[in-house]
Order: structure tokens, then sequence, then C-alpha cells
């Protein structure tokens, strides 16, 4: 602790400032990831909190221990580099899970039932003189090969 | 007031948001509908994880917690790289 009476107040305020400004940013994506809706716009929560907040605390870091030790500290620089490398193929990867997985459910529903309709289908397809085969089987049915492609 | 209390004040304010961060990941963690709802929180849990030991390392004034948040990024990507392949195809290594 005693390294903290060489930090001159400029620094003190600037790394205060983005240390509180990360943190907010931190707290809003979160925010994100529990109040959005579907899971496609819950996506865009946690990629707030990747960029922005830790790249406010990354920069609040560096500036603190360049400051204190009296010498450029650019190691910092190694998370900010690899985290902004992998948020990307981390959220492309989930994303895929995601669509996967509703491509296969789909798919499972049309095994379950061979006409091709699911149980919501049935029950609005279900009135009388509505006897032809409704368009959302063809769709589940390209939505097989489809999956298949994805593999 | 020093500049050790501002700087005491501001790294207390983010504790506390990052660990209330933490606990709206965790709430989204346990009732997320889906399973890749599930592994999103755990990934963003991970990325709060790493923001508190950088917090921490300036709170403390020591460069140790550095490689504590470098090992976290690193863990937080493979397991998440691993969890997503495993909801994809029902297997990691194929």
């Amino acid at each position: 602790m005693n390294s903290l009476h060489t930090l001159p107040w400029w620094a003190a305020i600037l790394v205060a400032l983005l240390l509180v400004l990360g943190g907010l940013i931190a707290l809003i994506g979160a925010l994100g990831l529990l109040r959005l809706p579907h899971f496609y716009q819950r996506m865009h929560g946690p990629a707030i909190t990747i960029t922005l907040g830790a790249g406010c605390i990354l920069i609040a870091s560096m500036l603190y221990f360049s400051v204190t030790g009296s010498r450029l500290a650019v190691h910092e620089l190694l998370i900010s580099v690899f985290v902004l490398m992998t948020a990307p193929v981390v959220a492309m990867l989930i994303m895929r899970a995601g669509v996967y997985r509703e491509m296969r459910e789909q798919s499972q529903d049309l095994v379950d039932n061979p006409i091709g309709e699911s149980d919501q289908q049935v029950q609005e397809h279900a009135t009388p003189g509505n006897s032809t085969k409704p368009s959302p089987s063809s769709t589940a049915e390209d939505a097989l090969p489809a999956s298949r492609r994805l593999s | 007031m020093s500049t050790s209390t501002l700087l005491d004040i501001a790294t207390g304010f983010t504790l506390g948001c990052v660990v209330l961060a933490m606990g709206l990941c965790t709430l989204r963690l346990i009732k997320g509908p889906a399973a890749q709802d599930r592994v999103l929180a755990l990934d963003t849990l991970w990325m709060c994880t790493m923001l508190l030991a950088l917090v921490l390392g300036i709170r403390h004034g020591t460069p140790i917690y550095f490689e504590a948040a470098l090992l976290i990024a690193l863990l937080g990507f493979v397991s998440t790289v691993a969890l997503a392949k495993f909801l994809m195809r029902g297997e990691v290594i194929e």
C-alpha cells in the first residue's frame, strides 16, 4: 500500500474515473443478460461487458501500474488482446450451438409427428374444413438437411 | 482526502458493481430457459471474475493479481468453447 503515496492526483482521478466507468458498464451488460427477452438478444449484453467494461478496467490497471512503478507496464495488453480475440469466437460458437439446437428440436418434432405438425399447429389447424396439409411441414423438412449441412 | 482514499472509494464502488453483475449472471444461470443461455451466463461470469481480479490488484497495489486474471481469461475461453462444442455436437473432441 505504500506505493499509493507516490501516485499523483491526475493519475488517481483518471484511474478512479475509468474504474467507475468499467464497473458501471459491466453492471449494464449483466443487466442486459438478465432482462432481455430472447436468446439472440441476450447475446449482446455480455459483449458490452467484454469490450468496453474490460477495456476500461484494463486501461485503468495499465495506467496505475505504469505510474506507481515509474515504468511502462503494458502486460495488461496481453489480456486485452486475448479477450478481444476470443470474444467473437466464443459468441459465434454459442450462437451456432443455439441455432443448431433449435433446428434439432424442430426435426425432433418432425420425428414425433410424422405429419409434420407440432402440437401448436395441430390446434391451429384443427378447424373443420381445413383438411389440407399445412405449409409448416415443408419448412420443418427443409430444416433437417440444413442441420446436417452444419455438421 | 488523499489519493489513496479516492482510489479506495473507486475500487470499492467498482467491486460492488462487478459483484452485483456476477449476481445477475448467476440468476440467469439458474433460471435460463435453454442450455445455451446457461453457457452464455457462465461465460459472462468468467469475464466478471477476471474483472474482479484486476480491480482487486489495483486495490491492493500488487501486480500478482494480473497472473490470476490472465489464467482466469484463458480457462474461461477454453471451458466455454468446450461447453459450446458439447451443446452443438454432443461430444467435445471428435
